[in-house]
């Protein structure tokens, strides 16, 4: 039967082709329009770690100016959180910011080059769940002891060592050299939730090592670094020494207790500070899970906000667009259907078939749709660009096709209900009597 | 004018005016509201940053190993760049404008830590910046080569030489002149008193998205390490061919370093304004799409109601009317439902308008949008219908007394 009511719905196509790709071309259009912005607002507000995004917590301290009403800065100052790692009460925590330096390439063929590198500490890869290709990241040890070990990315090892095993051979970067402990995989969540500073889809580092040694090889520090106090003297020490944030921490906590826990632990430590007279303002010291945190910090951008409440009113449009086409098809039908009445068809097989007509419709317009919504979001990567951000996520998945399809059905069958109800509400008398 | 007739013959098929009347009202608030955000994002992305865009480039030096000295290479480069032709003056700085990445302070008038502070991106230059990013002084002097401190490393700035943005003085100083502020003193990084010995017309900082993109202000000292950026006005016409051997020249003349992010400033500004640039894009898209598909409605249901009308058509022509009075009904028609539709769209259109500078920050609409859609929407029904409404008009009367 369902073949039959397809047939049919396919006939009806051919008898009324004009009428009938107008329709599927609303469809396709609303359709295709919603799900590209959909795909930006789900993707940039999605959640990047969903295995553990509830066990991993960013950790803020309000230090600032008591004078000035500021929310508590994202990146906590060194001496904090040199005491938290000591501390070392969470179950995994890692210290991290960004740095540039130079490498030198053993190759003679490859010029030096600029690279922008994280230092982490040693639970950095096992609490973000970083995928590796070759060996390992490093122990505490090697944070403790100073080890000149890293970590490289995929491309990094390319361009070095030509994609190969290269655990074991030596870097040479800012006149320091290193030993490469292992190489990771792609590796880039959107929103690149354990750094937002540099904004929620920027670019992955290129090469990771032991956090101390920022301060001990003197790297350049890159990211983003705030000041309330000037610092007093001059010199690396005068700034670590200094009120500035720079440095993101986070923390695994597995259990709501052990979460409890170290809430209580940073405001006894906010309290200490407060007492020596460090901390200046009312206690707010801030632990948020990674959803937590991206709403927070308001990653997804207004744009594609505005975009939204656009795309369902363009969508809305094409679907009032469908219900009026609809009714025009099904109406101008009235006599078939009428002499299908006088022949003993039934309303329950009339709507079914009505049904199954606007689903095809709908159908044909979710194929196109997702075919438009492939171009759609290929010209969004093109007008974004891949110079200033990641934008491999922005492409047409299985899934969203799979969603698109059955919002175009749904939506086309929804839109055709009055129609339907009115062709299923045919007087056979009047039709018949005009045949 | 048979206003009352066609009123009762729309009434008839009362779902097909309310759906046109939808689709004209949904069409009529994204319209609008997207034509406001697109010209809001282009008079941002028209404001002048103060320099020359068009003949300015940057470029950065890296240098690296023991061998590389940092002021000799910046004071040699300086030189280099300045006497190579076609180059009108170079600067080094910490700092490019509208590129997004920069530096920026909190700005006091008196010594105490209580005190509010303004906002105030800085550029740490040399005498050359002025006459490098093409900046008009409207009051005081240049910074003299003597002013300048070539600082090691992470030495102490010791100049007390600024140069504000007249915006920036205007916020410290209002109701004063220019030539009032010079002399003042200015407290940053805590407490350092420094002196304005100069206000520029324009200058604006890193940031474009930022409110304060307009408070800038220059700095007489350069810090001196591995890396320096230096900032390239060329002559007219001059600026690409100049970017190329700049490089190679800089390149050549020292191998102990790399150069790197050489760009123009046209280049750094479609940038820092590409969200706004694709924004723009998207909406036109949406815009072109919408009034197609509710173009195309207003075709469907106007075809669909001609046909379904065919006979009775037929029956007024041969009861006396004329092909006019036909086509005139149906651009009635559609004027009658056009209205209801926009009146509707008005008040969605504000609605929407009040939501979007509630929750975004977005400036309120200009009174005069509404209206200009509502008369621009009710033009795109009555051609839409035009073609339609001319095939009725066409009917012959002989079709009354057919096929019965």
């Amino acid at each position: 039967m369902l073949f039959y009511y397809l047939r049919l719905s396919a006939l009806s196509y051919k008898r009324n082709p004009i009428l009938s790709s107008l329709m599927v071309l609303a469809v396709a259009i609303g359709i295709s329009a919603y799900m590209v912005i959909y795909t930006l607002n789900y993707v940039m507000g999605g959640n990047p770690i969903p295995q553990k995004s509830e066990q991993l917590f960013h950790v803020q301290l309000d230090i600032g100016n008591p004078n000035q009403s500021f929310d508590p800065p994202r990146q906590l100052t060194y001496l904090d959180s040199m005491a938290l790692m000591r501390d070392g009460r969470a179950s995994r925590q890692t210290m991290s910011s960004k740095f540039v330096g130079i490498i030198e390439p053993e190759n003679p063929e490859l010029r030096p080059f600029r690279s922008v590198g994280r230092g982490a500490s040693a639970d950095f890869f096992a609490m973000f769940d970083v995928p590796f290709l070759y060996g390992s990241s490093w122990n505490e040890d090697a944070d403790t002891n100073l080890q000149q070990v890293v970590v490289l990315s995929r491309e990094l090892n390319e361009r070095l060592y030509g994609g190969g095993d290269s655990t074991g051979e030596i870097l040479n970067m800012e006149g320091n050299t290193f030993q490469v402990l292992g190489v990771i995989d792609e590796w880039n969540p959107v929103p690149k939730y354990y750094d937002v500073n540099n904004g929620p889809f920027d670019t992955g580092e290129e090469i990771y090592l032991p956090w101390n040694l920022i301060p001990s090889l003197e790297l350049s520090r890159a990211g983003n670094t705030s000041c309330h106090k000037p610092v007093v003297g001059v010199g690396w020490q005068a700034f670590l020494n200094s009120e500035c944030v720079w440095i993101q921490y986070w923390v695994e906590l597995e259990t709501p207790e052990a979460e409890a826990d170290y809430a209580n632990f940073i405001n006894n430590y906010g309290a200490e500070q407060k007492q020596l007279g460090r901390f200046e303002k009312p206690l707010n010291n801030n632990i948020l899970d990674v959803e937590e945190w991206l709403i927070e910090q308001e990653v997804l951008p207004d744009e594609t906000k505005i975009l939204s409440a656009l795309a369902a009113m363009l969508l809305a449009v094409c679907l009032l667009n469908t219900i009026g086409l609809l009714l025009s098809k099904f109406l101008s039908k009235s006599p078939e259907i009428g002499v299908r009445q006088a022949l003993g068809a039934h309303k329950g097989s009339l709507f079914i078939q009505h049904v199954i007509e606007a689903g095809f419709i709908g159908l044909i317009g979710g194929l196109f749709g997702a075919v438009l919504a492939g171009f759609g979001l290929e010209g969004v990567k093109v007008l974004l660009g891949e110079d200033l951000m990641q934008t491999d996520w922005i492409q047409l998945d299985l899934n969203l096709i799979a969603i698109t399809m059955l919002m175009a059905i749904m939506s086309t069958i929804v839109a055709g209900l009055y129609p339907i109800w009115r062709a299923c509400n045919v007087n056979p008398a009047i039709h018949l009597k005009t045949q | 004018m048979e206003i009352g007739p066609i009123l009762r013959a729309m009434i008839r098929n009362k779902l097909g005016a309310v759906l046109i009347t939808l689709q004209i009202a949904f069409t009529m608030t994204v319209v609008i509201n997207a034509i406001f955000i697109i010209n809001e994002r282009s008079n941002l992305m028209a404001r002048p940053s103060g320099l020359d865009e068009a003949n300015t480039f940057y470029l950065s030096s890296v240098g690296y190993g023991d061998e590389f000295n940092g002021v000799v290479t910046v004071r040699d480069d300086l030189e280099r760049l300045r006497q190579t032709p076609g180059v009108v003056d170079a600067t080094v700085t910490n700092a490019i404008p509208v590129s997004g990445s920069g530096s920026n302070t909190g700005v006091r008038l008196v010594d105490d830590e209580a005190a509010a502070t303004s906002f105030a991106a800085y550029y740490r230059v040399d005498e050359h910046a002025i006459e490098t990013m093409d900046l008009d002084l409207v009051a005081g002097r240049n910074f003299a080569a003597e002013d300048v401190q070539w600082r090691a490393g992470s030495e102490a700035i010791t100049t007390r030489e600024l140069i504000i943005s007249q915006q920036l003085a205007n916020n410290l100083f209002p109701d004063r002149e220019p030539n009032g502020v010079l002399g003042e003193t200015m407290f940053i990084n805590g407490s350092e008193a420094h002196q304005i010995i100069g206000v520029v017309e324009q200058l604006q900082g890193p940031w474009p998205s930022n409110s304060s993109v307009e408070l800038s202000m220059l700095q007489p000292n350069s810090s001196v390490g591995s890396s320096a950026t230096y900032l390239i006005r060329t002559e007219p016409g001059q600026r690409d061919r100049l970017m190329a051997e700049v490089e190679e020249m800089l390149v050549a003349s020292n191998s102990n370093r790399i150069i790197r992010d050489l760009m123009s400033l046209e280049q750094t500004r479609e940038g820092s304004y590409r969200i706004d640039s694709a924004m723009s894009t998207i909406l036109w898209a949406i815009i072109i799409t919408l009034i197609f598909i509710t173009s195309m409605g207003i075709v469907g249901m106007a075809v669909f109601g001609i046909n379904r009308r065919r006979k009775q058509i037929g029956t007024r022509r041969a009861l006396g009317a004329t092909r006019l009075e036909i086509l005139r009904h149906f651009m009635v028609e559609n004027l009658m439902v056009s209205t209801i539709g926009v009146t509707l769209g008005a008040i969605l259109t504000i609605a929407f308008s009040i939501v979007l500078t509630s929750s975004f920050n977005m400036p309120t609409m200009a009174w005069y949008y509404t209206p200009l859609g509502m008369i621009a929407l009710i033009l795109i029904g009555q051609v839409a219908v035009l073609g339609p409404s001319s095939g009725a008009a066409r009917t012959e009367p002989a079709i009354a007394t057919r096929s019965i």
